[in-house]
């Protein structure tokens, strides 16, 4: 995959196709993958990588790529695509600009599940099919790829790609794994347990903005928290209690548009699991409004910009009658 | 740092009896910002208004905020007074400290406490406040009058007469409408093709009114004195500037066997027709189910014994685009169907029919020559059944409607009434819930029916019509007597409800003019602007809004045409200017604000936008129409950014008024 | 604050300019009471109510929040109240989740005839909220100090 990956980058270079392509090159460490834009072939061979570690969705990067001069090639991930589609609806990207190419995936790696396994000074990481070889200072031990999935992949929702001008790999289908169960294991909390889990797990946010950064959904030309004028503007708070606030703005202003990437959660130095934020209103809204997943086509009309007459009351939630 | 003052009004007693007045005042003389504070008897009145006005110029302020009733009642008084006193209107805010304050407290320290804090919100507010400055748009001096019956006809008229050009659409090959098929009307027994055919030939000979029959609305763009409307004219595969409307051509057509809608399929008439002899216009029009010619290639021979050549086989539906100022909705009604009626067996029967079929049998012009004859077998009924109140006044509205239909009660005393009158020899049932007679002379008339004429009418539902040897067994109760009734029966007669035509509700989707749940269109207010539609510039005329009769229907298309007149007769509008703003440098060009905007009052623009390193940026952004948004601020929170913002009730306002309650 | 004294909550009321405000102000006109602790705010429509508003009510020391629009069918705006109602179901439920007291929010349809449903309304929300006790969840309490 990883050459087909990186061949097909610089043959879109070289054949002056496209006159940049996004992708993804290493870091300072092996699993430390970051997203990139090359302009020549020659710097794609060098320090292009298409590893178990590229979880980066690129989608978002094309917001300003696809404006520039020529086209810009990129690599989808089926979860990506999902927010190239999301973007295009609501005009960010401009299509004509754009060469897609998706790219099949079977779930990234997360470097922590590994060391969970119990494997010290891993050196490299090699995917084949279902199983990754894994140099360690110790030698070398073969894992199964889903032992080492990352958590957002272990509920993953399609693996379908969605508007890409050339696959790498087979088209996907939708998947059925089960994406709504913490939420619903929260749901069954009370509401002082569940306050004092999100209490914990949003008292540890420093504000350093990384989930808002890298979603695809938070890409305003400029955002309400930096914007003096909304009344809402903050940085990092003394006081937990803002972290709130801050968290709750940005689930409910991704509502309905947010794709479930999961992004927001992988980035997080934290390890604050904002993704059951998001899962929460997704949920909520299929329950209430019916089906829908933001990104998956391009005519369907997003919960929050539509209604029925039928619509539930909130009294539902107001009185604790909840969502069946 | 605005310079604000602020005016205590103590309402007689009706504030200061139960809040202190004056230490509202002084506390909120120590608010920031705030110059000038006084409390005053009756600050509304001519003294008040001059003390405002003075304290305006002496301290030269540039907010104002009042404490007194709500805002809904003196608002534009006080924004005035402020305007001749040299302050942009909407740098006033009301703090409305007796309807929500003196008079729902008893308690002196709480309400005035709760006086001062309002007090605070309104300075609060009037800190963010901007001058706004309300903007024109001009009036395109043409209406368009949708449905051409008796209330679209009467709406044109009446326009055309004070001088302004009016089109009407009309989806039938001719105008008139229901009225048309109607034999008397009541409560005067005058026909009703007299009365109402010489006001389609006005229509029709009226230079400023233009007829385009035969048409649909197949998309409407713009705002009020500015809409753009797209006219589908259908094909009738007859040149109308030809054909002189002789008729041979629908003696002559082969195909006889159409069912004939004006008389409701009573009878039949050929593939090409003139609805009925007075239409207007008088032109022939192709039914191209039907037409042999056009659907199989062989025939022709309308097009041979056409002298005027009017006959084109190959005619294609036009479409015609018009600007106009205002827009009246005429869609009036129709009868709803019997399908969910069995108990009545109208499909069974053909002696069982509607209220409008036996207009039709009545007609002199009709299928019968005005001869009431069984349609089973021409033969004179002797025993007729009326049933009121089919699908009207329905619970659950599973079966019918839920409201009353209005003009049944009526229609059916007259149809008793001239049944009995040209047939005396009849007898006439009729089973009512309730009789409802509000009108001029309407009681009179149906009294005339039960006491000159004879008419039995019986409190009770019919149960069941059974039709058995070429009689109709009637099942029913007295409510009154008491007792079960079996009437055999030579005809029923049912009162079918009315309900909207089946058009109103795509054309209110287009004229995004709200509808109730029966798809009646809902006025601006149900007392106060009873032809006017929420949405500017649309108005309503005759049945199109609910049930009504004749007379109200005429009544209601001269006031829907006179706010029309008032509307053409401004050259340019002004606008509400607390309407929605983009600030274009935070907008994504996302359109969240165009999807719940229910005026369709936003669109978007690719602008250029200075980008980093002296480069140009071109960029999607969200433009309002001022003259289109009413300002109800549904695109504010679906915008993701904050771009929109809402003029005179801003993002920093409200907040700014939470802040001071919470503090 | 000192333990013994009674509380007594802040509430803040929108209500759409069309039907929820004009209700509240028959309901002065009939004298029908309600606490003093309800302080109204006029918005154009239940439409205009963005969710940031109510955060910030509870940030700032709101006891509990209300919005009062236009019957469903009725907006005077044709459909701002069915968009009011899906946002604001979704919050309250996103805010019940986060452990939020869901007796603190409140969403009430109030015609302009129904000034008896508006106090009715008000008396029962401030009765809830009282026996609720003060918002301690959301509230930035440097907002206090300051």
């Amino acid at each position: 995959m990883q050459e087909r990956v990186i061949e097909k980058a610089a043959q879109l270079l070289e054949s002056g196709a496209c006159a940049r392509v996004l992708g993804w090159k290493t870091g300072e460490f092996f699993y430390d993958v970051t997203p990139a834009v090359f302009t020549s072939a020659q710097q794609v061979r060098q320090e292009m990588v298409f590893s178990p570690f590229c979880g980066a969705n690129l989608s978002k990067y094309l917001i300003a790529e696809s404006r520039k001069e020529g086209k810009v090639g990129v690599f989808l991930k089926p979860c990506d695509s999902f927010s190239f589609v999301q973007l295009q609806k609501e005009h960010r990207i401009l299509r004509e600009n754009v060469y897609a190419v998706g790219v099949q995936c079977q779930g990234m790696s997360d470097i922590e599940a590994l060391k969970a396994l119990g494997l010290r000074g891993i050196t490299a990481v090699q995917a084949e099919e279902d199983r990754l070889t894994v140099s360690t200072l110790y030698g070398e031990k073969t894992v199964a790829l889903e032992e080492a999935l990352s958590l957002r992949c272990r509920s993953c929702k399609s693996r379908a790609l969605h508007d890409c001008d050339e696959l790498i790999g087979d088209q996907g289908r939708d998947l059925d794994t089960d994406r709504f169960g913490e939420v619903a294991r929260l749901e069954a909390m009370s509401p002082e347990e569940r306050f004092a889990f999100w209490r914990s797990q949003l008292s540890k946010c420093i504000r350093c903005n990384a989930c808002r950064n890298v979603c695809p959904a938070c890409s305003c030309e400029k955002c309400v928290f930096d914007d003096p004028n909304s009344g809402v503007q903050n940085k990092a708070a003394a006081d937990p209690f803002e972290e709130d606030l801050f968290h709750i703005i940005r689930a409910f202003h991704v509502a309905g548009r947010c794709t479930d990437c999961g992004e927001c959660t992988r980035v997080c130095p934290q390890h604050i699991p904002l993704h059951l934020l998001n899962r929460k209103l997704i949920k909520d809204m299929n329950a209430l409004y019916g089906p829908y997943q933001a990104g998956s086509d391009f005519d369907s009309k997003p919960p929050m910009l539509t209604f029925t007459q039928e619509d539930p009351e909130a009294s539902i939630i107001t009185e604790g009658r909840g969502i069946q | 740092m605005q310079r604000i003052g602020v005016f205590v009004c103590w309402c007689g007693s009706n504030i200061a009896a139960t809040v202190d007045v004056v230490q509202v005042a002084q506390a909120l003389a120590k608010e920031p910002g705030v110059v000038f504070a006084t409390d005053y008897q009756y600050m509304c009145s001519q003294a008040g208004q001059d003390l405002i006005g003075a304290a305006i110029k002496e301290h030269g302020l540039t907010g104002v905020v009042i404490c007194s009733c709500s805002p809904r009642m003196h608002e534009t008084t006080f924004r005035k007074t402020c305007q001749k006193a040299g302050l942009n209107p909407y740098m006033v805010e009301i703090a409305n400290i007796r309807e929500h304050c003196s008079w729902i407290h008893k308690d002196k320290p709480t309400a005035t406490e709760k006086a001062v804090i309002l007090g605070r919100a309104a300075i609060a507010k009037v800190h963010l406040n901007a001058p706004l400055t309300a903007g024109t748009s001009p009036v395109t001096k043409r209406a368009l009058v949708i449905g051409g019956g008796i209330a679209g006809i009467q709406t044109a008229l009446d326009i055309a007469d004070a001088g302004f050009p009016v089109d009407i659409v009309e989806k039938k090959p001719t105008i008139g409408g229901k009225m048309t098929q109607i034999d008397k009307t009541f409560p005067t027994l005058d026909c009703a093709a007299c009365i109402l055919t010489p006001k389609m030939v006005d229509v029709s000979q009226n230079e400023k009114i233009d007829i385009i029959s035969y048409a649909q609305v197949e998309k409407v763009q713009g705002f009020v004195g500015n809409f753009s409307v797209t006219i589908r004219k259908k094909a009738r595969y007859v040149d109308e500037s030809k054909c002189t409307g002789c008729g041979l051509c629908t003696e002559k057509c082969p195909q006889k066997k159409v069912p004939n809608e004006f008389n409701l399929g009573l009878d039949t008439r050929r593939a090409i027709y003139i609805p009925f002899a007075q239409a207007v216009p008088k032109v022939a029009t192709i039914d191209p189910d039907y037409c042999s010619m056009l659907k199989s290639g062989k025939c022709g021979v309308c097009a041979k014994v056409c002298a005027a050549g009017a006959i084109d086989y190959k005619q294609q539906d036009e479409l015609i685009t018009r600007e106009y100022g205002a827009i009246v909705v005429a869609t009036g009604f129709e009868p709803i169907g019997m399908d969910k009626f069995d108990e009545f067996a109208y499909a069974q029967s053909p002696d069982v029919v509607t209220s409008l079929e036996l207009e039709r049998l009545m007609n002199a012009a009709g299928p019968t020559g005005g001869t009431l004859l069984r349609p089973s077998d021409g033969t004179h009924p002797h025993t007729l059944v009326f049933v009121q109140c089919v699908g009207s006044r329905c619970d659950g509205g599973e079966k019918g409607k839920p409201y009353c239909s209005k003009i049944c009660c009526m229609y059916t005393a007259k149809h008793a009434m001239l049944i009995r009158d040209k047939y005396p020899d009849t007898e006439v049932y009729v089973f009512y819930i309730d009789v409802r007679t509000p009108g001029k002379n309407f009681d009179e008339f149906y009294r005339r029916a039960v006491e000159e004429y004879g008419v039995h009418y019986i409190k009770g539902m019919v149960g069941k019509v059974t039709p058995q040897d070429g009689k109709l067994k009637v099942q029913a109760s007295d409510l009154l007597g008491g007792r079960q009734l079996h009437i055999d029966a030579d005809m029923v007669v049912l009162a079918a409800a009315i309900e909207p035509d089946k058009s109103a509700r795509p054309l209110a989707t287009m004229l995004t003019a709200s509808m109730d749940t029966n798809d009646f269109f809902t006025e601006a207010h149900p007392k106060l602007r009873p032809v006017e539609s929420p949405t500017a510039g649309i108005f309503l005329s005759g049945a199109c809004q609910g049930p009504k009769d004749i007379p109200e229907t005429v009544a209601q298309a001269g006031a829907a045409a006179s706010k029309v007149i008032g509307l053409l007769s401004k050259d340019a509008l002004t606008c509400n200017p607390c309407t929605a703003q983009p600030d274009e440098l935070k907008c994504n060009g996302c359109s969240s604000c165009e999807n719940v905007c229910p005026y369709g009052a936003i669109s978007y623009i690719d602008k250029p936008f200075r980008g980093p390193n002296r480069t140009t940026l071109i960029r999607r952004v969200a433009q309002v129409n001022p003259a289109v948004c009413q300002g109800c601020g549904a695109c504010t929170v679906a915008c993701p950014s904050g771009a929109m913002d809402l003029q005179g009730f801003s993002n920093k306002q409200i907040m700014a008024e939470v802040d001071a309650i919470c503090r | 604050m000192q333990m013994n004294q009674e509380f007594k909550p802040t509430i803040v009321a929108f209500c759409c300019n069309w039907c929820s405000y004009a209700g509240a102000d028959l309901s002065g006109t009939n004298r029908l009471q309600y606490p003093a602790n309800v302080k109204i705010i006029r918005i154009p429509c239940s439409c205009r109510l963005n969710p940031m508003f109510i955060l910030r009510a509870f940030q700032r020391g709101a006891d509990g929040v209300i919005l009062c629009g236009c019957h469903p069918g009725d907006c005077h705006y044709t459909t701002g109240n069915y968009y009011a109602r899906r946002r604001m179901t979704l919050l309250f439920s996103l805010l019940d989740y986060m452990g939020i007291e869901r007796q603190r929010t409140r969403v009430e349809w109030v015609s302009a005839a129904e000034g008896a449903k508006f106090a009715a309304t008000m008396n029962d929300f401030v009765d809830t909220i009282t026996k609720l006790g003060p918002n301690r969840r959301l509230e930035d309490l440097r907002c206090k100090s300051e």
